[in-house]
């Protein structure tokens, strides 16, 4: 029946108390749902939000060090609310909009993008039980809705009648829908080994020690986890994939033409994308929120996840970018035979059933 | 249904653009991501330099001609000076002369790691930056000590230089460039290597010898063809026939043979600078008649020297007075933007950038 999240042993009492209070007020069970649900979406949103803003400020220490500066010092210790305050300035911003754009086209644009990246978190297992919803066809449904960044890229692209910003609207089409492919085979090769699409399902069968994650587990797990990152780092626009918004060449690709909060939901949504890929990294690949016993599982899959942040954000400090020619030609030269190759041994084995 | 089709668009790129080193616009007609044809349109940051010139007297030229070209400006005053010298028939102290070349040199390297760390920038790489910045920063700090300015020096004047270096400079400059070439090694590491690099550079933007030769393309784009040609030993000024270097040359002329021969010369101009600093002279460091109402005789001169960009010239009249009756000065960008259009058609948005790049263009001294 359960509309309820099963909560953790750390959040438990916490949701059921607030579980009972609803109960208590004799509203039916559809309303009780509802009410959970908004309840839940809000401490989600709330959560990425906290999320979003600290990865900013930790993408520009990171930066930072790698580059020998120190970055935000200004505001709080190492100036830890220096984004808050960014936020505060571009909420502020005039919104400057240009006289000839599309105007539903340019308006609805960053609205996507930010709500498309919100909705992946629906199916994303935070700790133990500690998910809004347990999808049967979870790793389906988030793969499906991550590509709706795209056509935010494409209305921003076309709507703010740039040619830069077109240009970068149509290189992101293209590189998204080209690295979608591999990113969708390495991810198969776990459903494969799971035989469930279902999130909670693929971590738990992953439970145990390290030996036990999938990408040390058998031999497919490491090429199908170097794909992927390497997909997820195209996906999530991030250098060396960056092309849409190369600002060598393009100043700031689809974005070009937005100021003040509309932009920063394009930053922010930046952020949560590559959050997100990194959390299904961890879900599909390190053993989600398996670890030790006495630590938290959500402690765990936060540290996992901010691990493979950290593995993107130095790419993107110590690579060139690439052209966008060379980027299809990695695409569907490279990352796709070699993925489907991947794929295809891993089905041959787990049809033969030689995996250990 | 109508047919579907594709047509031409013009983007301007410029005056305002990330990677256009300066204000210079380009037309491009592209095919989607094609690049068809370039147009350049320079004029943006004419300041009439040479214009204002003929109203100041020849001293109050010198910080004229820093605004040449502010990322060599040492190379600029001496131009000029140079030329002044040839027609007042000015001897130059020997220090001057050594004090001369160090200036040269270190600005000389100081340009080139302002251009390693921008080339990486514009094609992506964006912690080079700071690198190249971090090692500029010394020399920067060098000629802050010997005349406390950090960009525009009016250090060299006519008939040799404004003051003797400090105290402690000469350990400290050989402190820097240990530092230097100890780092050099580093940048190679980071990007000689590196396949996105080669795949972003190697066999992009050939400029081929002839192309080269017929749009007076000079120093290092030139020597990245596969051309031996350098002033220092070709037309030799100051002392730089004292000196034991080697002239860089690669042959294939691509966009990363031009970066690593700004690598190769940073290595020769340390070799230089540790000579000049191993046999400097005592003595004086300017000639006497060198003052402020220095007069040049009735004459007229042409004075080149190879800078960090490639050769640049002051072309001099005088007509005995205490104000130059005109000066023309040649910069090296401004057949740099010239040989732009002709790389070919095959070009793509992103190959452009890194060839401006490479090319080493610097707007002001196209503008002038």
């Amino acid at each position: 029946m359960s509309y309820w999240p099963i909560a953790t042993l750390e959040f438990a009492p916490l949701f059921s108390w607030l579980h009972e209070k609803l109960q208590a007020t004799g509203l039916s069970e559809t309303w009780v749902a509802t009410v959970s649900y908004i309840v839940l979406g809000s401490i989600v949103f709330g959560v990425l939000s906290l999320v979003a803003l600290y990865l900013v400020w930790w993408e520009r220490k990171i930066s930072a060090h790698v580059q020998q500066r120190f970055g935000p010092m200004r505001h709080g210790w190492h100036g830890w609310y220096q984004t808050i305050m960014d936020a505060i300035k571009l909420l502020e911003k005039e919104d400057v909009v240009i006289e000839k754009r599309d105007k539903i086209v340019f308006f609805w644009a960053p609205v996507i993008c930010f709500v498309a990246s919100f909705l992946a978190y629906v199916a994303i297992p935070w700790g133990d039980g500690l998910i809004v919803a347990d999808l049967n066809i979870g790793i389906l449904y988030i793969m499906a809705i991550t590509t709706f960044t795209v056509i935010s890229l494409l209305m921003a692209g076309w709507g703010s009648n740039n040619k830069y910003a077109l240009l970068g609207g149509m290189r992101s089409a293209a590189q998204i829908v080209s690295y979608e492919v591999p990113m969708m085979a390495s991810v198969l090769t776990i459903v494969l080994f799971v035989g469930s699409m279902s999130m909670v399902d693929i971590v738990k069968a992953q439970t145990g020690w390290v030996w036990n994650w999938y990408i040390f587990k058998f031999p497919f797990g490491p090429i199908a986890f170097i794909t992927y990152i390497i997909a997820a780092t195209a996906e999530a626009n991030r250098v060396p994939f960056d092309i849409p918004e190369a600002e060598q060449e393009l100043v700031a690709g689809y974005n070009v033409e937005y100021s003040g909060m509309k932009f920063a939901m394009f930053y922010m949504a930046e952020f949560i994308n590559m959050f997100t890929v990194s959390a299904i990294a961890t879900t599909l690949f390190l053993g989600g929120w398996n670890g030790f016993a006495f630590i938290p599982s959500w402690i765990w899959f936060l540290v996992k996840t901010l691990g493979v942040v950290l593995l993107l954000m130095l790419f993107r400090w110590t690579y060139p970018r690439l052209r966008v020619d060379q980027l299809m030609e990695f695409a569907w030269k490279f990352m796709i035979p070699v993925t489907f190759a991947n794929l295809i041994l891993a089905s041959v084995i787990k049809y033969l059933g030689w995996y250990w | 249904m109508r047919e579907l089709h594709t047509e031409e668009f013009i983007v301007n790129m410029g005056p305002q653009h990330p990677s256009t080193h300066g204000v210079c616009r380009l037309v491009l007609t592209m095919d989607g991501e094609k690049i068809v044809k370039i147009e350049p349109v320079i004029g943006y940051l004419h300041r009439a330099i040479e214009k204002v010139m003929e109203n100041r007297t020849y001293m109050q030229c010198i910080p004229m001609m820093d605004r040449i070209e502010y990322v060599t400006s040492m190379s600029c005053e001496y131009v000029f000076s140079l030329a002044a010298e040839r027609i007042a028939e000015m001897v130059i102290p020997e220090r001057a002369e050594y004090l001369r070349v160090i200036m040269l040199e270190l600005n000389r390297i100081a340009s080139h790691l302002l251009f390693y760390g921008v080339t990486a920038m514009d094609i992506g790489a964006l912690t080079p930056f700071l690198y190249g910045f971090r090692e500029r920063e010394l020399i920067v700090d060098l000629f802050e000590m010997t005349c406390g300015q950090r960009l525009t020096y009016n250090y060299i004047r006519i008939g040799g230089v404004s003051r003797d270096i400090p105290n402690g400079f000469e350990q400290k400059c050989r402190k820097a460039l240990e530092i230097i070439s100890k780092k050099l090694s580093d940048y190679e590491g980071l990007l000689n290597e590196n396949p996105i690099w080669l795949k972003r550079t190697k066999g992009v933007a050939i400029l081929p010898k002839e192309l080269a030769i017929a749009y007076g393309v000079s120093g290092p784009n030139l020597r990245a063809s596969g051309i031996q040609y350098d002033l220092r030993r070709n037309d030799p000024y100051s002392i730089y026939d004292r000196f034991d270097f080697e002239i860089p040359v690669r042959y294939n002329g691509d966009c990363f043979d031009r970066y690593l021969l700004r690598l190769d010369e940073i290595k020769q101009s340390i070799r230089i600078i540790t000579q000049a600093l191993d046999g400097l002279p005592e003595g004086d460091i300017k000639n006497k008649k060198s003052r402020q109402t220095f007069k040049a005789p009735a004459g007229e001169t042409y004075a080149r020297i190879e800078n960090s960009r490639g050769e640049l010239g002051v072309y001099l009249i005088s007509d005995g007075g205490k104000k130059p009756l005109r000066v023309k000065t040649r910069g090296a960008s401004f057949n740099h933007v010239q040989v732009l259009p002709h790389f070919g058609t095959d070009m793509l948005i992103a190959d452009l950038v890194a060839n401006f790049a490479t090319l080493d263009i610097i707007m002001p001294e196209v503008d002038r």
